[in-house]
């Protein structure tokens, strides 16, 4: 469904990305770990077109995103929850959940998917008139799941979902992960420090350092492996 | 009792068009932290679009309110495609630059469509048409507000009020709000950044036009340079109210327009702008991010 090809990215003169290959299938929960500055987000960001890479493709379902512009990737299906969750501050739930459906016009589907994220999330019906930026941090990461699913992305792109929030939290919010992949079979790309987590949810698993691809292969097996034990899960 | 009333509604006529031009700033600033220099000259330009349309319709003999209402709309038009224009070409292109560069680049803008408006037409005042009429039955409170100060409240309460409801309630106005807080959480939801952009341009400099027309059709008479002025006021009052911030930039202009009417109308007119700025400097040093400015902290 994704695919990174040879991908080579730069802030400015810094090179970021170093010849990465990364391979989504439809349906799979893939997951990307590595340490703080590895190149993770910028992977993302590579996607999502924010960063576009010096060399390389990226292809989605078979076509190039090479030059589409972010607001033009999210159109073709993909949506980020990005890093530090960057709720939209003085717009209520309400309104942030609204800006995720953006580019959508089926209004019934909307109010589905609308009922859909309360279901998954109550505690967001509660809070619906209230401004995103009183929110807690926890509830802040639900929102921004929530509304990267109102725009009922084919590929879904997470950042550190579990970035400063309370182990019970973190336990919740993966399990809704796993439940958003096995109910809607939407696809996910998971970036994560939290390898422990991310290795047990996901299928496959991708380890970054430096801006390269070091390992690959199933989560079974890299969590059984004894460099990422030592590195990663500090076994 | 009849003086305090008079200055209390020319301040309010002031202010209600400072207001409308300071909304252009305080917009443009929201999406793009750029202090648009520009802006004043679209005021102006506005108010010279609606002098060549009124001098043109005034010979063939029309009603002068239906006059005033097609001024209006042919000034709202041409200096919202001068918005448009100025931001493709001055400002687009350095979006990825450090932030002196656009703020250079809108000075730049300012002194270049001063001097052409300057070459074009005359550096000279002209008179403006008297496009509002005197109404019989407002002769019971002319005393303290004419025709005209009501004229200019009442427009620029219903534009108001029109944007208000544009930003709150339409999908353009929600993914400005969005675009404002966070530019890049805006595009990974789908909005497209350029066209939010423009479309604040237009909305700010037809606001400016509407205050350009108005005040000229009252002053009654303008020139390539009252754009200067009322453009400095009009940024005072967005910094006032808190830049950024939509009603902080009415409120603002309100106060400043009172400020000014008051100082005039019991002091002397010579303080006039010192009042306005003596009230700027008090108010930035107890609330540094204008009256309703806030500085939010980040939750992490």
């Amino acid at each position: 469904m994704l695919e990174l090809k040879h991908i080579d990215a730069f802030y400015g003169n810094i090179q970021a990305l170093r010849d990465v290959n990364i391979k989504v299938g439809e349906g799979e929960i893939i997951t990307l770990i590595g340490a703080n500055g590895a190149g993770k987000t910028t992977t993302l960001m590579t996607i999502c077109g924010l960063v576009p890479p010096r060399n390389g493709q990226v292809l989605f379902q078979g076509q190039s995103l090479s030059g589409v512009s972010p607001d033009k990737v999210v159109a073709r299906g993909i949506c980020q929850v990005p890093e530090g969750r960057l709720i939209f501050p003085d717009l209520t739930v309400q309104e942030n959940l609204d800006m995720g459906a953006f580019l959508r016009i089926d209004k019934a589907g909307i109010k589905t998917d609308l009922d859909q994220v309360f279901g998954l999330f109550p505690i967001l019906l509660e809070r619906r008139g209230q401004l995103g930026g009183t929110l807690s941090g926890g509830e802040q990461q639900m929102l921004a799941i929530s509304r990267a699913l109102m725009a009922r992305p084919k590929l879904l792109l997470l950042d550190e979902p579990s970035l400063g929030l309370a182990p019970l939290i973190i336990r919740q919010i993966f399990a809704i992960i796993k439940q958003i992949n096995s109910e809607s079979n939407t696809t996910i790309f998971l970036v994560e420090q939290n390898a422990n987590q991310a290795l047990k949810a996901a299928h496959r698993g991708y380890v970054m350092e430096n801006g390269r691809i070091t390992l690959e292969d199933s989560c079974d097996k890299l969590l059984a492996n004894d460099e990422v034990k030592k590195a990663y899960l500090g076994l | 009792m009849e003086y305090f009333l008079q200055l209390f509604f020319g301040g309010l006529s002031r202010g209600s068009v400072y207001a409308l031009i300071a909304l252009g700033y305080t917009m443009v600033y929201g999406i793009i932290e750029l202090i648009n220099f520009a802006h004043g000259e679209i005021y102006m330009i506005g108010a010279f679009m609606g002098l060549i349309v009124a001098g043109v319709l005034t010979t063939l003999g029309w009603p002068v309110l239906s006059i005033l209402a097609i001024a209006l709309v042919v000034s709202v038009l041409y200096s919202a495609a001068y918005g448009y224009t100025v931001e493709k070409i001055a400002y687009k292109p350095l979006r990825s630059a450090p932030r002196l560069a656009p703020l250079i680049s809108a000075i730049g803008m300012s002194i270049l469509l001063q001097n052409y408006i300057m070459l074009a037409q005359t550096p000279d005042f002209l008179p403006f048409p008297r496009l509002i009429p005197e109404l019989a039955f407002m002769d019971a409170v002319s005393n303290y507000l004419g025709t005209s100060d009501l004229f200019i409240i009442a427009t620029s309460l219903v534009v108001m009020i029109a944007l208000t409801f544009f930003i709150k309630f339409t999908r353009m106005g929600k993914a400005m709000r969005a675009t404002a807080q966070n530019r890049k959480m805006a595009m990974l939801v789908g909005v497209n950044v350029d066209q939010v952009i423009s479309v604040t341009f237009i909305i700010g400099s037809s606001l400016a036009a509407v205050g350009g027309v108005l005040i000229a059709a009252h002053v009654g008479q303008i020139n390539f340079a009252i754009g200067f002025l009322a453009g400095i006021k009009a940024f005072t009052a967005a910094v006032l109210g808190g830049i950024g911030s939509i009603p902080g930039a009415v409120l603002g202009g309100l106060v400043l327009g009172w400020a000014e009417s008051f100082a005039t109308g019991y002091i002397s007119s010579d303080y006039e702008d010192v009042f306005a700025f003596l009230l700027l400097v008090v108010i930035l040093i107890f609330r540094p991010a204008g009256l309703l400015g806030k500085q939010r902290a980040q939750k992490v």
